[in-house]
């Protein structure tokens, strides 16, 4: 039997390299706020953050991977789990839980309820339709893609806009079979 | 609580970002206009004095009839103007610490362009709270 997956990303988190939270926080925020001056226009600037997410999720799910050790999951919701439990705590320091699964099983809320990136962060007036960290859909959504799940990742809750937690909601489309570059009697 | 206080954060390039009224005195038409004037007569005295000492609290720098002017002049030259009739100076000073505080805050919000109006609801009540608690 494979050795079970990691339930919690804590030993990780401990090993891992990290950067100052403010650091971070502020370099996130700049990254906002220049993306803000250059596209002008909110909904452009949530399309990039969202691209720019993909772009690191398509590569970090690799380092992920080597790093944490899990074998692979069953099925989606251990996908979710580990996403929330070891994923986030490697990459972010929080961890995340995961509710409001749909009947099939393809659709699932995670809620943070503790966000780095927002530190000191509000939204002015002009920014209302701003979804500041459009960025984590992003990677979640490029992350899965390379372990061939298509996914629709979308905010629900954000606590800037007034709730009381963030809650992303992740839609599983399908899962890609993989396919071989060959075939097997070649 | 002070009957009268105004107070006032200008920006390093002399435009005012931040008006509250803060004293419990009903409200007279021409009183705001009469403590910007005041105010605004006095940041030529702060100009003078915030280069000849390294305080940050400038403790009644001018005063008009009754009402006093202290100022709170930040590192950045963002200079915190209050309007007051009481004489509670360590209540002052506290008060401007506590602004301080909050006015960091603001500024490290990437979304906030420094020296530009602060328009956060959230920065309003807790400056009018300190007043209360304060002067």
């Amino acid at each position: 039997m494979a050795p079970a997956a990691p339930r919690s990303g804590d030993a990780i988190f401990a090993s891992v390299e990290r950067v100052n939270a403010e650091l971070f926080t502020l370099t996130y925020g700049a990254i906002v706020r220049q993306l803000l001056t250059d596209l002008e226009e909110v909904e452009e600037v949530n399309k990039q953050l969202d691209q720019m997410g993909y772009n690191i999720g398509i590569r970090l799910i690799d380092e992920f991977l080597a790093k944490s050790n899990v074998s692979r999951c069953v099925d989606f919701k251990e996908t979710a789990e580990v996403i929330a439990k070891v994923g986030f705590k490697m990459f972010l320091g929080v961890t995340a839980s995961v509710t409001n699964w749909d009947a099939d099983g393809t659709c699932c809320s995670i809620v943070l309820e503790d966000n780095p990136l927002v530190d000191f962060v509000e939204l002015p007036d002009t920014c209302q339709g701003l979804y500041y960290c459009n960025i984590l859909s992003g990677v979640i959504r490029g992350a899965l893609e390379m372990v061939s799940m298509k996914t629709e990742v979308t905010w629900i809750r954000d606590v800037l806009r007034g709730d009381d937690a963030y809650e992303l909601q992740v839609k599983l489309l399908k899962q890609v079979p993989e396919e071989y570059p060959y075939k097997d009697d070649e | 609580m002070a009957t009268t206080a105004c107070f006032i954060i200008v920006s390093r390039n002399d435009i005012p970002i931040y008006e509250a009224e803060v004293g419990s005195a009903a409200k007279r038409e021409d009183a705001a206009q009469l403590h910007q004037f005041i105010l605004h007569a006095a940041l030529d005295i702060v100009q003078d004095l915030a280069w000849t000492t390294s305080a940050m609290f400038l403790k009644a720098i001018d005063r008009f009839n009754d009402l006093v002017v202290s100022v709170y002049v930040t590192a950045g030259h963002t200079r915190f103007m209050l309007l007051h009739d009481s004489r509670n100076d360590d209540g002052i000073k506290s008060f401007f610490q506590e602004v301080h505080e909050l006015y960091v805050k603001i500024l490290l919000n990437p979304l906030y362009l420094p020296g530009s109006r602060i328009t956060s609801s959230h920065f309003d009540t807790k400056v009018r709270a300190l007043a209360r608690k304060y002067l």
